[in-house]
């Protein structure tokens, strides 16, 4: 039965219907109604057998999942922009380990200038941590994404992050499907660890692995996330059997068939997105979307099936690799290689700044009129004014911190919206 | 010489020699069925401190729980030597993750025994100084205050010595390290640095804390075991001389525990609850130069001119040792 709930919410539920036996979780916003959540679930019994760790640091909570994975446990925990860099040693760690740890990332922005809103730096920070990265365009998405997680992670042996829009997300209500516990019990069997430490058969876990052998071992890393290539779509048809929805899979075409223009995106952008491709598309414009719901691993193949056809692809990503460019963008050119189509980067809503229909709707009008240089990144809603004021600032010999000289030059702190 | 003379104050000690004890009270090491948790053939240095430490608290704590635990391993020496790809020498199962995050990790073994319904199988930790009193302060902390069963061995051989010998905050004023030399107006490792663990974990409130030395053996294991009587967080800081960090002899490592111990540098006692409830006191006091000298860390205190100032110095830490943990025999 659909209900109205809250994004956090509803994957808290989800989540404990997935019977994780430990939860390990430090508080960071805007993660925070997830945890407590399930925090509340154990306590009254609710979800239960499952340990609730209190940990005093986002690092204190991998590790700990390391722990209770590595012990046989079903482990679960979310974290944030900050506190996902904070635990980073033990992301990698618990990937190149091989444990199938789920993690939801309430996506937010990394500081400096500390900013608690949404975009997708930390999750894109960590892309290469050897996790199937999942990327939610729904609240629906995002609970139908967390079964499917934990089936991927166990089957492949590796730890999976869900990425869901901080707020966008996470502090949205919406009308919304919960998986029922028989569905999910049925859809999820119950967690048969590869590796485990058992006092009656016992084995060494983590041992120090020199030139030898250490390629093999990260080669297989690698094997295996290829694997998933053919994992996630099998398990999503298996999902859309037993659940009667569609969800998950490696990428997500929009009114693409005969799309001379496509935009790519990841996350709860792409509802956004669509509706100006509907738009443009009752104007006469050959244009479609293309949703990338599983970054890591790379779905190339599909990407390149996908985009080959059309003359331009325009990427519409909340990150970007500064020095560089796009990070969505340099993958889809990979994808691409060989091929004439044109790859437009664009950044769009850094630190929570909206993604407008308008302002979508205009860039893809200056893609279509050529305006737009696809060798350059391009900032979607760019304030050239207030940037080129604080460059003009910087040839004093002490022009100060950037971000205060900025905001006080905006003349509101935080207050200017676009 | 007929006979050895029996030193009467050893007796009803752990301090006493094995075949003066009651057969139940003997060392686990002398058992047939000793588990050798950690088994021959790693790769520590002569004389290493860490391995012999290790080697009796995880076969002590393999005796108590009856063989059903699991070893959680910090980075370090132990990890490394004991490691080695594709061998190991461990006969317990054996987790390493990282550095710093040893207790998190046990607090993780934990939890997902007792969700098990596995209580009964017990989580002993470990790490040495650099991976506990520093990187892994933080993850040791919440371990404690949130009453996690875990037993967390500290091997402090009182600095870096898997990385070359850097200082860490257990690394004695005045010690020679890589990066405290003996040069500039204050030579090696400041004075009024550093830290004590183990004060820092009864701070915590913790059922059990205790120090210990690689030079008595079977009260190591005696408090091992008494660990495995409680449950929640227990702290165990085993003091380990490091020939190769220290500059020592290899032959020496047991000697420099003793003298560590019985100059009052290294205070050897028990607290449960955050109250000392034991003091393992000084047999025969020595003066620091004794633990200091076969020590080239500290070769720089006895030049031409002798740094007297400096080891005074020291010997004045020892002496609020004594009197802070009252370490001397009653009318010694």
């Amino acid at each position: 039965m659909p209900s109205q709930l809250e994004g956090s919410l509803a994957v808290a539920r989800t989540v404990a219907r997935c019977r994780p036996q430990v939860v390990a979780a430090y508080p960071i916003s805007p993660q925070t109604h997830i945890v407590e959540a399930l925090s509340d679930m154990v306590r009254t019994g609710e979800l239960a057998p499952c340990e609730y760790l209190m940990v005093e640091s986002e690092f204190g909570a991998m590790s700990a999942c390391i722990g209770a994975s590595a012990a046989g446990a079903r482990t679960y925990t979310a974290t944030a922009s900050q506190g996902l860099l904070f635990m980073a040693e033990a992301v990698f760690n618990a990937s190149g380990l091989g444990l199938p740890i789920v993690m939801t990332v309430a996506n937010r922005a990394i500081g400096a200038p500390i900013n608690i809103w949404n975009d997708h730096s930390d999750a894109m920070a960590l892309r290469d941590s050897g996790w199937f990265q999942l990327f939610a365009e729904s609240n629906q998405d995002a609970v139908d994404l967390h079964v499917q997680a934990y089936r991927l992670a166990e089957e492949l042996s590796l730890p999976v992050m869900v990425c869901m829009d901080g707020y966008v997300l996470t502090h949205a209500v919406e009308r919304l499907e919960l998986p029922t516990r028989e569905q999910v019990d049925a859809f999820l069997p119950p967690f048969t660890p590869r590796q485990v430490l058992d006092p009656h058969d016992p084995v060494t876990i983590g041992a120090m692995v020199g030139p030898e052998a250490f390629t093999e071992v990260k080669y297989l890393m690698h094997a295996v996330q290829m694997r998933a290539l053919d994992a996630v779509p099998r398990i999503a048809a298996e999902f859309e059997a037993a659940f009667g929805r569609r969800s998950g899979g490696l990428v997500r075409p929009y009114r693409t068939e005969d799309a001379e223009t496509v935009v790519v995106a990841l996350g709860s952008v792409l509802g956004t997105v669509e509706t100006v491709v509907d738009e443009m598309r009752a104007e006469g414009v050959r244009i479609g979307a293309l949703g990338i719901t599983c970054f890591r691993p790379w779905p190339l193949q599909e990407v390149r099936d996908v985009l080959a056809g059309a003359q331009r692809v325009v990427i519409v990503e909340k990150a970007f690799a500064a020095g560089a460019g796009g990070i969505v963008g340099q993958n889809t050119r990979d994808a691409l290689r060989g091929t004439p189509t044109v790859v437009y980067d664009v950044v769009a809503g850094l630190g929570g700044r909206p993604v407008t229909r308008r302002s979508l709707h205009r860039l893809f009008d200056e893609v279509l009129a050529e305006r737009l240089d696809p060798a350059g990144l391009h900032f979607l809603d760019l304030n050239t004014g207030l940037v080129e004021r604080e460059l003009a600032r910087m040839r004093n010999p002490r022009p100060g911190p950037h971000a205060e000289s900025m905001l006080r030059d905006l003349g509101s702190v935080g207050a200017e919206s676009h | 010489m007929a006979f050895q003379e029996v030193k009467l104050y050893q007796v009803g000690t752990y301090v006493a020699g094995n075949r003066l004890l009651d057969p139940e009270r003997r060392t686990v090491q002398a058992r047939t069925d000793r588990s050798n948790a950690i088994t021959s053939g790693h790769r520590a240095c002569q004389g290493c401190g860490e391995a012999l430490g290790a080697r009796f608290v995880l076969d002590a704590a393999m005796r108590a729980t009856g063989g059903n635990m699991v070893a959680v391993n910090a980075t370090g020496c132990l990890e490394v030597f004991s490691t080695p790809y594709p061998e190991s020498s461990w006969q317990v199962p054996w987790l390493h993750s990282l550095f710093g995050n040893a207790p998190a990790v046990a607090s993780g073994v934990a939890a997902a025994l007792r969700a098990a319904g596995r209580a009964d199988t017990r989580v002993v930790a470990q790490g040495g100084d650099g991976g506990t009193v520093d990187i892994g302060m933080g993850c040791l902390s919440g371990m404690f205050e949130r009453g996690d069963d875990v037993l967390y061995v500290c091997y402090d051989n009182e600095g870096y010595m898997n990385t070359g010998v850097q200082r860490s905050g257990a690394t004695p004023p005045a010690a020679r390290t890589a990066n405290t030399k003996p040069v500039g107006a204050e030579p090696g490792n400041p004075f009024g640095q550093g830290k004590s663990v183990p004060l820092i974990a009864m701070a915590h409130e913790i059922p059990y804390v205790a120090t210990a030395t690689v030079a008595e053996l079977h009260d190591l294991e005696h408090k091992v075991e008494k660990a495995m009587t409680f449950h929640g967080p227990r702290y165990l800081h085993v003091f380990v001389p490091c020939p190769l960090g220290w500059g020592a002899a290899s032959a020496d490592t047991i000697r420099l525990a003793r003298l560590a111990k019985e100059s009052g540098l290294f205070p050897v006692f028990e607290a449960e609850h955050g109250e000392v409830t034991s003091v393992s006191r000084i047999r025969r006091q020595v003066p620091v130069e004794e633990y200091l000298a076969p020590q080239r860390r500290f070769a720089h205190l006895f030049t031409d001119p002798p740094r007297t100032d400096v080891v005074a110095r020291i010997q004045a830490r020892a002496d609020r040792n004594i009197t802070r943990f009252g370490l001397l025999q009653q009318g010694a």
